[in-house]
């Protein structure tokens, strides 16, 4: 049985798949250390046509770089006897960390609704599962979201920024923050037409702390009474020593 | 100039975080305060993260008050008995402190906690000290000595167990500074205070103590608790940030010697009074902050 699946998987890549996305990013690390000041990401690559066919009009793409998804809670500050403090909450399962995605058209034109929410194409698709159910204050709690997030720099849109040469070549420039979350990064391409994705690649990346960075950052979290009698260690050190080159006259 | 906190993780500019230490540094050696209550509030007003500020302030403290520890000691000035029972109630504290923080932090309510408790308790150290310099100010410029003030707490007084602090010059009950340790403690872990702006007042108002071991013995305390609160932190929410506490301890060296120089040449009620506006100052900059609607309504809190 198994040769014949494989086959049928094959005849059904080569006769239902007829464009391919070739993609390279310009970094697949990025690696955070004491100087990190933010960076850009260049993803580039090529869409292959069957039997070299290039089409008149200009392909429809996006490209969306996501980090790693982690259940957040957002509070809202509200005046209680005077002072403002946190009152309600809602969870938010899968917050993605990081999210940008550049089109190369404005996304309302080059997607339908049922494909930007299938594959999450713009912030406003985004599928954050509040915990809390649905309901006009999940809605006001997530305009909070995604206004603190954009804001930040962390999920941004950049509507028609993808380059396309010659309908075949397309270039696109991510900017990640210098606050961007460590973890699992990727980036996925997709190629749309009539409002409908056709194909699409996905590459992954990481995003890590490196060097001395990394190195007190996994000391902190996996030897934290070690890590603490260092940071006792050294402070006593240094203002020891001040003393001892104050008190020489 | 700019510098990746491995633990705030966020990049900041390293010469504000310097330059925040040694001004700090200096107003800590110039009144002999450690400068947690300042440096706490002005990381968070940089966009440190909260409990990233409290864990790494309380680090720099334990650095900024050692070389003032041992200089007291060194001319006698530590009553070690009284710091004694002062750590043991300290690290108790600390340990309570730290169930509370947590707990606080699941509530959401870490932050404004941190800010009333600031404003109440700054507000009133401030408001009595200067209250009191002022007195004393006045009184020497009409040409009377200063008064000592001595304490007579009937609470106090009333505690079972009383013991002999010879350095202090007291005959009082254990539990008295164990419990003032123990607030203290509580105020370290949850503040990133090392509390010599309470100690040394309510050593002096509340336990009579002698002048002259009060601010030894006080740095003696803080020393210990902050060390402990550093070591509790770093175990229990791994937010003690080593690069943090690094930069404001070079600055805070710095500063503190300058601070020392420019007290000598200052009355000490003068130097009280001027503690007391920068306290006052902070506690009303912070109340502000309370009542004001916030820019940002909403925040986000990591992964609970």
């Amino acid at each position: 049985m198994k040769p014949i699946a494989l086959m049928l998987v094959w005849l059904f890549a080569v006769g239902a798949a007829p464009v391919r996305l070739i993609t390279d990013i310009s970094q697949r690390r990025i690696d955070i250390v004491y100087t990190f000041k933010g960076t850009e990401l260049l993803v580039f690559g090529a869409i292959q046509y069957p039997r070299g066919s290039v089409p008149d009009e200009r392909p429809g793409l996006a490209i969306v770089v996501r980090g790693p998804a982690d259940p957040i809670t957002l509070r809202k500050k509200a005046r209680v006897a005077g002072i403002w403090i946190n009152t309600a909450s809602v969870r938010f399962e899968t917050a993605p960390g990081f999210y940008a995605v550049a089109t190369s058209a404005p996304i309302k034109t080059l997607v339908d609704e049922r494909n930007a929410a299938i594959w999450e194409l713009g912030v406003d698709y985004l599928q954050l599962s509040p915990s809390t159910g649905g309901g006009r204050a999940v809605e006001e709690f997530t305009r909070g979201l995604v206004d603190l997030r954009r804001r930040s720099g962390l999920w941004s849109e950049q509507e028609g920024r993808i380059g396309i040469t010659q309908n075949i070549l397309y270039q696109a420039r991510i900017t990640i923050p210098a606050a961007v979350p460590v973890g699992a990064y990727s980036a996925e391409i997709y190629l749309i037409r009539d409002g409908k994705v056709i194909a699409r690649s996905a590459t992954p990346i990481t995003i890590d702390k490196s060097g001395f960075e990394r190195w007190v950052y996994v000391a902190a979290q996996t030897h934290g009474l070690a890590y603490g009698l260092a940071a006792v260690a050294l402070a006593l050190l240094a203002g020891w020593s001040a003393g001892l080159i104050v008190r020489r006259p | 100039m700019t510098l990746y906190l491995p633990i705030a993780e966020l990049s900041v500019n390293w010469l504000v975080i310097v330059g925040l230490g040694a001004l700090v540094g200096f107003l800590s050696g110039m009144f002999g305060v450690g400068g947690g209550f300042l440096t706490t509030p002005l990381l968070i007003f940089y966009g440190i993260p909260p409990a990233v500020a409290v864990a790494s302030s309380a680090t720099q403290i334990t650095g900024a008050s050692v070389s003032g520890a041992l200089a007291y000691w060194r001319r006698g000035g530590v009553d070690l008995k009284m710091g004694g029972v002062l750590v043991a109630g300290g690290i108790s504290g600390a340990g309570i402190g730290s169930i509370v923080f947590r707990w606080l932090q699941e509530l959401g309510q870490i932050d404004v906690t941190i800010n009333l408790v600031y404003v109440l308790l700054l507000g009133t150290v401030g408001g009595l000290m200067a209250r009191e310099s002022f007195r004393t100010l006045r009184r020497t410029a009409a040409g009377a000595r200063p008064r000592r003030l001595h304490a007579h707490n009937p609470f106090i007084a009333a505690l079972p167990w009383k013991t002999r602090f010879y350095k202090s010059g007291l005959y009082i009950s254990p539990l008295a500074p164990l419990m003032l340790g123990a607030a203290v403690g509580m105020l370290t872990v949850i503040m990133g205070v090392g509390g010599g702006f309470i100690l040394v007042p309510a050593m002096i108002y509340l336990l009579g103590m002698s002048a002259n071991s009060v601010v030894g013995t006080s740095l003696f305390q803080i020393v210990f608790v902050t060390a402990a609160t550093t070591l509790l932190h770093s175990v229990e929410s791994q937010t003690v940030d080593i690069v943090l506490a690094g930069l404001l301890l070079v600055g805070g060296v710095l500063g503190a010697q300058f601070g020392v120089r420019a007290a000598q040449k200052l009355a000490p009620a003068k130097l009280r009074l001027g503690l007391a506006i920068i306290v006052l100052a902070v506690a009303i900059r912070l109340a502000i902050g309370l009542t004001l609607r916030p820019t940002e309504l909403f925040s986000i809190f990591g992964a609970a």
